[in-house]
């Protein structure tokens, strides 16, 4: 057993109003710039759709991710040699119309303009050429609301092995939003595929970064990336990529995404998991398995021999307090009812979502649908949603977990609805799903209050441990930039750090 | 000193010292802009084809050179008479460089045409793709002149060449070797020196970068910030 931390989030889709507040202020902080004008570390697509770029979801498309090729877990696109033989132009690239054309508009047309009968109008101008542009063709939010016509949106992936001609009816028809990021994988098909290994996690809270020094603008982590979630900066040839907001992070913040969102849906903590075992957790040959597979290599932060591994393994103990603490960890681990995304690609995605749940009150009121006991709260069953898409997104189409999520999450609503009403708890309810009354009451703060507090509960990183004199560091871009040769031609100071004598690491 | 002199006596000097001390300087201090600048996202249209026929026509033709100059001449002689090393470099400086004017005519029309990487362009990215495609002309024009001496069984011009780069190589230029060959080898050498030259300020960096650690390294990649102690 090899304890490693992994800082971890969950997104209560249940929650989410898709108002965009996540993608604005990432970008306003991360990707305002040129050559990642079209680049959204964090959007939020509409489901179902086809989304950002388009298809993202069809890996027989894309070749992104993992799959298991005769027993052996290999890249999708092909392995070490056929990624060289690749290296001039790679055959998955998407290209920019994928995702969209970056555009501004010209408003000062609207003040400069000449008085006239028309109305003025402040045309899109494309970002990469500075021309006027005909017609916007996508953007990070195109099918906003269900926007398009069904047979677009029916494309989307999730779709498979759904009769879904009876969605298109506006009677049936369901939407949801799904707010999308990296997902800091343990098993990231983006760091396998850098040629240049400017890629890679970071050992103490699992980020994954591009070195931007030793990037060389291969490309090939935003084919093998199948969330597509890596994004290539045409201005500066180099790839970037959500940084998981790490100085916040190291200082014990949420990213900023996870701060800004009004709906409270965001949930930040930390995990911890057996680093030995994320090979075996991502080669079930199953797809369906590999939900539970990855359940399986997280450590209860509880149990005594998970703690003194982990300080073994120099997990801090300040990360141990807030694993234990973990609002992740109780939704993913003890309440089961937050899901990885798309688990088939097999990369052991850290960005957890809890299905929603969607509103079917009218019907309710009619008569027409089956409720639990107390005559008002819907079964899971005969919600608009059908639980085969939510399957095919968040389990690769296991629907027990999913339908067992959502069972969990009515029960918690039909408690506290007999709590305010009739001043008692509905035990019989949480029987049913296997809650007890102090999970549920948990749940319910969680889940509905969603204090900051219990929504966040991050480490902060420990700098002290770097032993690196501060002053040697300033202006430094926050890691090791590793893999230097130490000889320069010309000595300055810009690489070095100071290490005392008597901590000097051990040669590897 | 004559032009003659100075070209194919001092410049090759001059070109290979910027070249590398260029790209080693470049390396230590501005690894932010070591990179192979792909314009592939803003357009994919013929890509395959175009890079693929370029890198693998001008690999073939750097790496064609490298052996056809620089390994001795009593070697070559072990395996081929001068007349068939003439023929050899002239078919295969003819296939690679066939692919590499393709490609590089290919590379080049979209670096003008395509709006959206005309726009992103830096003059030297479109200088370079240009100084490239005229030096793989000028190589492939030399065919016309070599295969004549080849078909006459006349070597001095390639003997004299080779002797040259040895010459060079060794560093005891003797620039006088080739006072005597045709100017289009000329023009072309000097338009060769010149790439590396001018190597060290352009994208051409990546070819230095070539991944080949990636073919040992283990898949996934773990940095750690804090020192271990134990």
């Amino acid at each position: 057993m090899k304890v490693r931390a992994q800082i971890a989030m969950v997104l209560n889709l249940d929650k989410c109003i898709g108002c965009h507040t996540c993608s604005v202020t990432c970008k306003n902080i991360w990707s305002n710039r040129k050559g990642v004008e079209y680049a959204w570390f964090n959007n939020v697509e509409t489901k179902p759709g086809i989304g950002y770029p388009k298809q993202w979801e069809d890996q027989d498309k894309w070749n992104g991710g993992w799959e298991k090729k005769n027993g052996k877990l290999e890249l999708k696109a092909g392995g070490r040699t056929s990624k060289l033989l690749n290296l001039f132009a790679n055959p998955d690239m998407p290209e920019i119309d994928d995702y969209y054309e970056p555009f501004d508009f010209d408003y000062p047309k609207l003040q400069n303009k000449s008085l006239s009968e028309a109305c003025p109008t402040a045309r899109p101008v494309s970002q990469i050429t500075g021309k006027p542009m005909e017609k916007i063709h996508w953007g990070p939010n195109w099918e906003d609301d269900l926007a398009g016509e069904f047979e677009a949106r029916a494309k989307d992936k999730n779709f498979e092995g759904i009769e879904k001609q009876m969605y298109k009816e506006f009677e049936n028809t369901f939407q949801m939003y799904l707010p999308r990021l990296c997902n800091h994988c343990l098993n990231p098909s983006c760091v396998a595929s850098c040629p240049s290994g400017a890629m890679y996690k970071r050992e103490e809270d699992g980020a994954v970064l591009i070195d931007q020094d030793k990037c060389r603008g291969w490309r090939m982590c935003v084919s093998a990336c199948p969330y597509k979630k890596i994004y290539y900066n045409w201005e500066s040839g180099k790839s970037e990529k959500c940084i998981m907001c790490y100085p916040r992070i190291e200082s014990g913040m949420p990213m900023a995404c996870a701060e800004s969102c009004v709906g409270r849906i965001r949930y930040v903590g930390v995990i911890l998991y057996d680093a030995d075992r994320i090979s075996d957790a991502a080669s079930p040959d199953d797809e369906q398995d590999l939900y539970q597979s990855q359940m399986d290599i997280f450590l209860d932060p509880n149990d005594p021999e998970v703690i003194k591994q982990a300080l073994a393994d120099e997990v801090p103990q300040s990360w141990i307090d807030a694993a234990q603490k973990s609002p992740v960890y109780k939704m993913a681990i003890e309440w089961k009812i937050a899901f990885p995304i798309h688990p088939e690609f097999r990369t052991l995605p850290m960005m957890w979502y809890v299905p929603p749940l969607s509103p079917v009150q009218s019907q309710i009121d009619q008569g027409n649908l089956p409720t639990e006991a107390d005559g008002v709260i819907p079964k899971s069953e005969a919600l608009r949603f059908p639980v085969e898409y939510l399957a095919n997104l968040l389990t690769a189409g296991a629907e027990a977990p999913i339908v067992s999520a959502l069972n969990r999450m009515l029960a918690m609503r039909s408690n506290q609805r007999t709590i305010a009403l009739e001043g008692h708890t509905n035990k019989e309810v949480l029987d049913q799903v296997g809650l007890t009354e102090e999970q549920a009451e948990e749940m319910y703060q969680m889940l509905g209050i969603a204090n900051y507090e219990d929504r966040f509960v991050i480490p902060t990183s420990h700098e002290e441990l770097r032993h690196e004199d501060p002053y040697a560091f300033q202006g430094q871009n926050g890691y090791d930039a590793g893999g230097s040769s130490g000889f320069t031609l010309f000595p300055s100071s810009r690489k070095k750090t100071v290490i005392p004598i008597s901590i000097v690491p051990p040669k590897k | 000193m004559t032009l003659h002199n100075f070209i194919f006596g001092a410049y090759p000097y001059l070109a290979g010292t910027i070249f590398i001390l260029g790209s080693w300087i470049r390396f230590d201090r501005e690894q932010y802009t070591w990179k192979a600048d792909s314009s592939q996202l803003l357009s994919n249209k013929n890509m395959r084809m175009a890079s693929n026929l370029f890198h693998v026509g001008i690999l073939g033709i750097f790496f064609g050179h490298m052996f056809g100059m620089l390994v001795p001449h009593s070697w070559w002689q072990m395996i081929a008479t001068d007349v068939q090393h003439q023929w050899i470099a002239i078919y295969a400086g003819g296939v690679f460089g066939i692919m590499c004017l393709i490609g590089a005519i290919m590379l080049f029309w979209r670096r003008i045409s395509n709006p959206r990487v005309k726009a992103v362009s830096r003059t030297r990215d479109t200088f370079i793709i240009g100084w490239l495609l005229v030096t793989v002309s000028l190589g492939l024009s030399t065919i016309f002149v070599s295969s004549g001496h080849a078909a006459h069984g006349d070597v001095s011009s390639m003997i004299a060449l080779t002797e040259w780069v040895k010459s060079v190589a060794t560093l005891s230029v003797d620039s006088s070797l080739i006072q005597d060959v045709s100017l289009i080898f000329k023009i072309h050498i000097f338009f060769g020196m010149t790439v590396f030259l001018v190597f060290p300020f352009t994208r051409l960096v990546h070819v230095w970068s070539i991944p080949l650690t990636y073919i040992t390294r283990p898949y996934q990649i773990v940095r750690t910030k804090h020192i271990r102690m134990n």
